[in-house]
Formats: C-alpha cells, sequence, structure tokens
C-alpha cells in the first residue's frame, strides 16, 4: 500500500474526460460512421401476449434500399437465446438462502410467440435508418392474441396463461431466508403492525438511448462491437458463445456512454444480432434504439410489492420483521434473481433487529424486462422498511427519528454481523461506520429536531402543513466477483493503465488516474488510463452495482504491487543498493536520502526490455506489464441517513421540498466533487421517482408511457435545495479505505418524501404506503374542505 | 424519395449538401456534415439533446427539417469554442462540475448561450426556468445552474 504522504487520493482533480464532451468531440455509438455500413430497424410487437402465425418479409425484402429482413424462424438454428443466468450466484448463496430459480431464456428474436408490447418479431437491414423504417412498415403479420397477464395478481392466479409453458409456472423464483427466530417472535411481540407496501415501477432512463455497432473482419475472423454498455466483457462472452468465435477475436468496446444506471448493465438481444449481421453480411452494421423503443424495450425497474409485518415493544424497539414480497419481473430476468436477493439483504438496514423472515417470489408478467436500477432492491425494501420504522413511531406516539436512533447499530458495534447472507455467498458483516451520527448530522443540517418540532407545530396552528421525512439505508458495495486490471509501464516511463470498469459519466479515467497517480508517486499527467476496451484486460466485470471504485482500484494496485517488484528489483542492481533503501520518487525509483542517486522508469523500462543488451537481474523476466485480478474478500457496507422538509400545499395537494439533506458514507472518497455529483444526481433521480416517473401499462398490458410527454424526468426548475454531506469513515475491507456510492442517493427519496408527507399530514392520520405521492391522492387526504382535518387513508388495501 | 440541396452556413463555413425532405436538420448535421457533437436523445423535441442555435435562437434540431434550414445560419457545439480556446462557458461548465456523462451537454450549452447572450440581464430563477429546456439524467442541475449563472455573471461584468 501507498504510505500516507497526501497525494491525489481525496482530492477533486478536474475531470479529464471533459475537455472532448464540452466541445462535441466526444465519441457515442451513434457517431460512429463506417465505410458501407448498413442500418438496423427492428419490429416490435403491439401486443403484451400472442401467438406468432406469420410473418411475411417480402414486401419489406423487396423494398428500397433493403440488404436484409429477418424474422426469428431466420436464426432459430443460429442463435440460441441469452441465458437466463447472465448474473450467477455463488454456492454459498444458494446454501444459506433457500432458492428454487428458474430464469427464463430470452430468444433474441422470438418465434412461437411474444411476451411484451416492444419485444422485437423482425429486423430490417437497409442502406440508411429511414429506408429500414419504412421497409418495417411493409412487414405483414398474422398475430394471435393471447390473454394478457398484466400484472402479478393475474400471473399468480391458478388459471393464469403461461407466459413460458416450459417453466410450468410464471414465477421465475423463490427466495426464502431467516434470521433468528423470523416470524415466530411476532407472537411475543408486545405490539404487531401490518401493512401493504408498494414501489411502483419506474426505469434508468439515460439521457442516451442503447445503441450496437459492429464490424466483422474476414481475414482475422474477428468481430470489433461497439456497445452502449455497461458490460463489455459480458458482452463479448454471450456474442463469442453465441456466434460460436473464441472470446479473443470478439472484442466490445463501449465508448462514450450516455448514462446508464444499471439500465444497460446487461446484455440485450441486439448486442448479439448486430454483431451477427455484420459478419453475415459482411459489412458494418449499426442500430441506435429510439426512445420510443427505449420506453418499450429497455429495461423497466422497481415494480415491487411487500406485504409487511413488524413486532416491537413498548419502546419501539423492533423485535422482529416479517416481509413477504413480489417482484414484477415483465417477460424475462435477466439478471435473475439479483434484485429479490438486494432486498432480502438490505431490508433490516443499519437496525440492531434479533429476528426476519423474508419470502420473494420472482414474477413473470407480460410487461417490458425488470432489471437493476441504481439502487436495485434497495429502493424498493427501504420504502417498505422506512414506511413501517415511522409506523411504529405514530403507534407508539415516538417521535420517528426516535425509534430510528432506538433501533439502530451503534459506532461501538462495528464491525457488526447481520445473521443473513449476502449474494456473494459471504455472511454479512457491516464493515465501519456511524448510522447515528450520519442520522443526527441530517436533522442538525435542518436545525435540529426540537425547532423542527417546534416550527411545524407553530405552521399547523396557522393552517400550514410542514412534514419531515426520514429514509436511512445501508448499501452493499464493490461486491466481486472479481475486477480486472492490467499496469504496465510503457516504453516512456508513461504508466498505462486498463480495466475491465465501464464508465457511463463516473469519470473513470480520472479517478483511476487518480488512484494509479499515488500507487507510483506520479504526476497524473504521466498516468494513461483506457476504459471500456476488452482488448485490454481479458477479464473483466464491468461497472454496475456500485463496484468500480472498490474493484477497479483494487485490481490496479495488484498489478502495480507486482510490477513494483520487478522495478525495485533491476533498480537495486543498477543502483547497487538494496531494495530495503530505495523508496518511489521523481517518476522512478531513488535511494532513499540519497537525492542524486534515481533512476527514472522510462530507463528501468528500458532495462527491463527483452533481448541484448537488457539489464535485467538474474530471475526477473522480461517486460513491465501485469494483468492482476482483485477478488473482494465480500462487499464494502455505504450508508446513509437522508431527512427532508416538506410543506403540503391543502389546496392542491402539491409537495413543495423546502430542503433535502444527505449524510453519506462511502468511506475514503478518491475524487470528493465527483463523489458529490454522483450522490447529487442519485439523489433527483430518487426524487424524480418520488414524485413524477411512473410507467404505467393499461389492464390489458399495453405501455401507457412511451414518451416524454407521458413520462416527466425531472428538469432543473423541479428540484429543490439538496445539501450532501460526506461521513468519510475507511472502510477496513481494502489499503484504499473504499467504499462503492454510484447508487446510494437514488435510494431512499420515494421514502423520505411518503414518510415528509404523512409527518406533515399528521392530523389526519395519513399514510401513504405507495410510490409515486401523486397531488391528487395527497389533496384528497384533505376531503372536500382542505382546511379541516378528517381522517383519511391512501392505504391500498391488503389481501387477506 | 428525391434528395434536394441544401445551402447554408454552419460555424461560419458556408455548407451545400443534399438530403430528402424528410430528414431532419439533427440528421442532416451529423450525417451529412459529421458534425456529431448534437446528440439525439428523444426525437421528439423534449430532451433538449439535439438544440442548436438557428439564426440566433436556440432550436430542437430534431424538429426541424434539413431543408427548413435553407440559407439559415447554424451554430452547433462544434463551433462553441474558438480554436483551442475553450468558450467562458465550457470552462466554467468543467469547474462547475456540470457534465458527468456528457450526452446533454451540448445541448445546455447551446442553451445556456441563447439564453444568456440574447439575455445579459437574465437573473438566477430565469435561468433555472431556461434551463429546464434540457433534460440531464447524471447531474441534479446543480452544477449545471451554477455554471450558466456565473457565465451571466461574466457577461454582466459583475
Amino acid at each position: 500500500m501507498p504510505d500516507s504522504i497526501p497525494g491525489y487520493i481525496g482530492q477533486s482533480v478536474p475531470r479529464r474526460e471533459d475537455k472532448r464532451l464540452l466541445r462535441g468531440e466526444g465519441l457515442f455509438v451513434a457517431d460512429i460512421q463506417l465505410p458501407n455500413m448498413l442500418h438496423v430497424a427492428i419490429a416490435r410487437s403491439q401486443f403484451p401476449h400472442a401467438r406468432i402465425k406469420d410473418i411475411d418479409l417480402s414486401k419489406a425484402l423487396s423494398a428500397e434500399g433493403v440488404e436484409l429482413a429477418i424474422s426469428g424462424e431466420d436464426i432459430l438454428e443460429h442463435l440460441p437465446p441469452i441465458s437466463g443466468m447472465q448474473l450467477t450466484t455463488p454456492p454459498g448463496y444458494q446454501e444459506r438462502v433457500d432458492t428454487d430459480i428458474q430464469i427464463p431464456d430470452q430468444p433474441l428474436i422470438p418465434h412461437e410467440k411474444v411476451r411484451f408490447v416492444g419485444e422485437p418479431y423482425a429486423l430490417v437491414v437497409a442502406k440508411n435508418r429511414y429506408l429500414a423504417e419504412d421497409a418495417i412498415e411493409l412487414i405483414s403479420t398474422n398475430f394471435d392474441p393471447m390473454p394478457p397477464v398484466a400484472t402479478t395478481d393475474d400471473a399468480l392466479d391458478r388459471n393464469a396463461p403461461l407466459l413460458h409453458e416450459n417453466l410450468g409456472r410464471n414465477v421465475a423464483a423463490i427466495l426464502h431466508t431467516k434470521k433468528g427466530k423470523g416470524a415466530e417472535a411476532l407472537k411475543t411481540a408486545p405490539h404487531r403492525l401490518k401493512r401493504r407496501f408498494y414501489h411502483h415501477r419506474y426505469a434508468a432512463m439515460p439521457m442516451e438511448c442503447r445503441g450496437v455497432v459492429a464490424d466483422y473482419d474476414a481475414r482475422t475472423d474477428t468481430l470489433t462491437i461497439w456497445s452502449s454498455t455497461q458490460v463489455v466483457h459480458w458482452v463479448r462472452r454471450e456474442v463469442a458463445n453465441s456466434l460460436g468465435m473464441p472470446e479473443e477475436n470478439v472484442r466490445c468496446i463501449a465508448p462514450d456512454v450516455g448514462g446508464g444506471f444499471g439500465g444497460k448493465g446487461h446484455v440485450y438481444p441486439e448486442d448479439i444480432l448486430v454483431a451477427y449481421l455484420a459478419r453475415r453480411l459482411r459489412r458494418p452494421v449499426k442500430w441506435i434504439e429510439d426512445r420510443h423503443e427505449h420506453f418499450l424495450n429497455s429495461t423497466h425497474s422497481r415494480d415491487n410489492i411487500y406485504d409487511v409485518e413488524i413486532g416491537f415493544d413498548n419502546n419501539g424497539r423492533i423485535e422482529t420483521v416479517v416481509s413477504d414480497f413480489v417482484v414484477d419481473s415483465g417477460a424475462y430476468s435477466p439478471i435473475g434473481a439479483g434484485i429479490a436477493g438486494n432486498s432480502i439483504a438490505h431490508m433490516l438496514g443499519p437496525y440492531d433487529i434479533p429476528n426476519y423472515e423474508a419470502s420473494s417470489k420472482i414474477v413473470l408478467t407480460n410487461r417490458t424486462p425488470n432489471a437493476p436500477y441504481r439502487g436495485a432492491g434497495r429502493p424498493e425494501v427501504g420504502f417498505a422498511m422506512e414506511r413501517a420504522v415511522d409506523l411504529v413511531a405514530n403507534e407508539l406516539d415516538l417521535d420517528p427519528a426516535e425509534v430510528r436512533f432506538r433501533n439502530m447499530i451503534k459506532a461501538d458495534q462495528m464491525p457488526y454481523s447481520v445473521g443473513l447472507t449476502y449474494r456473494d455467498g459471504v455472511p454479512i458483516v457491516y464493515d465501519s461506520g456511524d448510522y447515528p451520527k450520519a442520522l443526527e448530522r441530517a436533522l442538525e443540517e435542518l436545525g435540529g429536531l426540537k425547532s423542527i418540532r417546534k416550527r411545524q407545530k407553530d405552521a399547523l396552528s396557522q393552517g400550514r402543513y410542514i412534514g419531515l421525512g426520514l429514509g436511512c439505508y445501508v448499501e452493499g458495495t464493490g461486491v466481486g466477483p472479481f475486477e480486472g486490471a492490467r499496469v504496465k509501464i510503457d516504453a516512456t516511463g508513461k504508466i498505462v493503465v486498463a480495466t475491465g470498469a465501464c464508465p457511463q459519466g463516473q469519470g473513470h479515467e480520472t479517478v483511476f488516474a487518480q488512484v494509479t497517480a499515488d500507487l507510483w508517486k506520479v504526476p497524473i499527467e504521466d498516468v494513461y488510463v483506457t476504459v471500456a476496451d476488452t482488448a485490454h484486460v481479458t477479464m473483466g466485470y464491468g461497472t454496475l452495482a456500485s463496484r468500480s471504485t472498490v474493484t477497479a482500484s483494487g485490481a490496479i494496485q495488484l498489478a502495480s504491487d507486482e510490477i513494483k517488484e520487478k522495478v525495485f528489483a533491476i533498480a537495486s542492481d543498477i543502483l547497487e543498493t538494496g531494495v530495503q533503501d530505495l523508496e518511489l520518487r521523481d517518476s522512478g525509483v531513488g535511494v532513499k536520502g540519497v537525492p542524486g542517486m534515481h533512476i527514472s522508469f522510462r530507463d528501468i523500462a528500458t532495462a527491463a526490455r527483452p533481448g541484448w543488451g537488457h539489464k535485467r537481474p538474474e530471475g526477473i523476466d522480461a517486460g513491465l506489464e501485469v494483468t492482476s485480478y482483485y477478488e473482494p474478500p465480500t462487499v464494502t457496507w455505504s450508508y446513509a441517513s437522508n431527512a427532508a422538509i416538506v410543506e403540503v400545499n391543502p389546496a392542491t395537494g402539491q409537495v413543495l421540498i423546502e430542503n433535502y439533506v444527505e449524510v453519506h458514507d462511502a468511506g475514503v472518497l478518491v475524487n470528493p466533487a465527483i463523489a458529490d455529483g454522483q450522490v447529487k444526481g442519485g439523489l433527483v433521480q430518487g426524487l424524480g421517482g418520488g414524485l413524477l416517473e411512473e410507467i404505467t401499462y393499461d389492464e390489458n398490458g399495453q405501455l401507457l408511457t412511451g414518451s416524454f410527454m407521458d413520462y416527466l424526468l425531472p428538469s432543473a426548475s423541479d428540484v429543490p435545495p439538496i445539501t450532501v454531506i460526506h461521513q468519510e469513515t475507511p472502510s477496513p475491507l481494502n489499503s484504499l479505505g473504499v467504499k462503492g456510492l454510484g447508487e446510494g442517493g437514488a435510494i431512499a427519496p420515494p421514502v423520505v418524501i411518503a414518510n415528509a408527507v404523512c409527518d406533515a399530514l399528521r392530523p389526519f392520520k395519513a399514510e401513504i404506503n405507495s410510490t409515486p405521492v401523486r397531488w391528487g391522492d395527497v389533496a384528497a387526504i384533505f376531503g372536500d374542505d382542505p382546511f379541516k382535518a378528517t381522517s383519511t387513508t391512501t392505504t391500498p388495501e391488503m389481501d387477506e | 424519395m428525391d434528395e434536394q440541396s441544401i445551402s447554408l452556413t454552419v460555424n461560419g463555413t458556408e455548407q451545400n449538401a443534399k438530403a430528402e425532405p424528410r430528414m431532419s436538420l439533427a440528421d442532416f448535421l451529423r450525417e451529412r456534415l459529421g458534425l456529431t457533437g448534437t446528440h439525439i436523445g428523444c426525437e421528439h423535441g423534449v430532451c433538449g439533446a439535439c438544440t442548436v442555435i438557428c439564426d440566433g435562437m436556440a432550436v430542437r434540431s430534431c424538429l426541424m427539417f434539413a431543408v427548413q434550414a435553407e440559407k439559415k445560419e447554424i451554430k452547433t457545439i462544434e463551433g462553441l469554442a474558438d480554436g483551442d480556446t475553450m468558450h467562458p462557458l465550457q470552462t466554467l461548465f468543467s469547474e462547475h462540475r456540470a457534465l458527468q456523462c456528457g450526452f446533454c451537454t451540448p445541448g445546455m450549452l447551446m442553451t445556456a448561450v441563447d439564453l444568456v447572450d440574447n439575455n445579459p440581464s437574465i437573473t438566477p430563477p430565469e435561468i433555472k426556468i431556461g434551463m429546464s429546456a434540457v433534460l440531464c439524467r447524471c447531474t441534479g442541475y446543480e452544477g449545471i445552474l451554477k455554471a450558466v449563472e456565473a457565465y451571466a455573471m461574466q457577461i454582466k461584468g459583475v
């Protein structure tokens, strides 16, 4: 590990990505133009569930500029479906969490039936996109509509039609886990509270839709794929498997990627199809998703129903949490049981709760597939849990902040063993942090609990409804299985780094240059970083699950450590000084305390070269290049406390966020300004989900939100004042002390808003137990006369 | 479909190129002129990523046909810097952390230039409303608003 001389880590170094992006010189997939390139348009199902009886491509094939038109049947023998198990879990996980997992495979183009509105059934390749879209209009089809499975309730009905007949059920996975006495502990709890919570469907919605360009070189039998993806190595793996090529002959590059947030975190059919077409046609092929397609076809997220029962004592100490939840996975589940697994592992959050039991069903419906999006199970379970904590407080007439303090794990309990298993198969141990302090600081930032409550009371006496909303969470970050990095000292003495990380705006080129510069004690300008290109690192994993700072830094460090041994051996030989008396300095190695005794990395690189005239000591092999794979022992635990003040307008139901605070801890921050931007950006996505963004379907499974006219993304005017405070407790699990932070911000806002509105409307005993928080529903709580308090509720009905 | 010949000025240079009447100005700039700095985010006029300046006013290039740009003067992101010298707003965007993935950035910059240059006495609340014309999914807007406010102050000479 580097010694503690302050370097670049911890500095808000300006981003090296900015210049090209500010000048319009970035390269996004859509910007790639290759000679002789063809363009793909995709025909997408307008039915949620239908048998494909006939697809007639003849007119499309004879249309102007069309080179090829194919349907599912045409590729049936050439291209297998994408495996439902893109993300695997280790054996330890299945042993400790009861699982029954049958994830359906996803055909690249189905030939028997379509399972959601937007699923591809044919495609056209033409001279340009305009002509390709013209030809799509000429495809005639005969579909036999089947009864849609529009909701999870429909799906679980005994008489429901099956989406995937081979599974024999509309359930992709069942998970169950238990801590302590689980549900048994309800029997002895002095108080019990049971509610249904719903977190609605919304989506990552990056500003750049997806896109793929592929180019096949017949001479070398190699494919180059540019994809707007978070996982280049997964794309390479799936393309190589599907097309029967060695991975070595498939190169995947994610150039500049215009946001991902999880929605680009797995392999899609188009990644493989476009590669296939380029090889088949021997010409470059391009497919760029348009926004309407993105709404239909790129994965959605959230959409979970929770039935929660909680047992607690007279002091508000929670004795057990019992949760039974359903994930509406849509027609496929590209990330398998990942979301539900996360939810189960994160429900107890920052609280010290002795008993817990959770059961989950991942249910298949005729909707767009559901995959992780920023938070991935944590916002959903956080909504249920943090609403429940507020309800416990209401029940006992305690302050919700007080109930949280009473249940929180204290700093002196760290590291804290939770008694559950993470999805990496390792028992969960919260590694470090001070949870109560984060909540205290959040409240202080808003003026302190006492003054907030006084203000609220005074306001109420004037007919104004002000509420305090709280939301606390923990987040496993930096998950395995591994990340790869190649480090080399170039012949010029520059340090060159490549990692499997695939940024989409996180500033990795800057962050990993900072880490590397500190590891080698060189000016940051001497570090060159390549990301998201399989040609540079043999095995990589990608950027999702708040993992890259932890895992890619770890890999860079391992590779650097190995090269340093050689560097020191060579320097020791040339400087005729023992390794123990050498140090890294001035872009080379010097003898401690002797300013003149120094050899530069450039000279060491020359000495390390193979062949005549090398200056390597006995036993040191040639070259200064190492690829290493960091396999984290388990996840690092970031956490946060959120607090917000809202005012509710009784006439309109408008929820005005006066101030929003998040106290966030992701350990040591490599680049505080970038970290701050990550948390704030996530927060605004969470606020969007809490108040504005909603993907809706009608009762027949037809998507109702297919454009930005129907789906409201937060704009600059929608954003309230936000304060983010970073509490930096180093992780003991890695030598840099870092934890992950990409997702955190997006986790709490929906529940913070719901809690704040309910707090403001305490005189009405209002309960908002579902998202998004709609002004109309809030206005309804006030009844006909907005200034007269009457009791009402917007709680959804329980099943039973 | 028959292509039509279009003459226009882009970033100070006269251009002649052909396009079908149905081709959007955004596609024309990107595909015919190779100016791929103008990004396409929604093609229905909401996200604002494709914003360019047309005869001194910000327009959505996805909602305008290329043929409508006949004889117009267009400015795109590629024409914002003066050679290697960044436009002040570009520098301020970097300083204020106003970009992450950079996809909306060209639209943000062109919108901000239009907003401030055409209204030098603009106030921060007006900037907030004006900049709501372009969607950003990464930053949460704080840095963008700060950068544009700082630019407005520079223009005012404060």
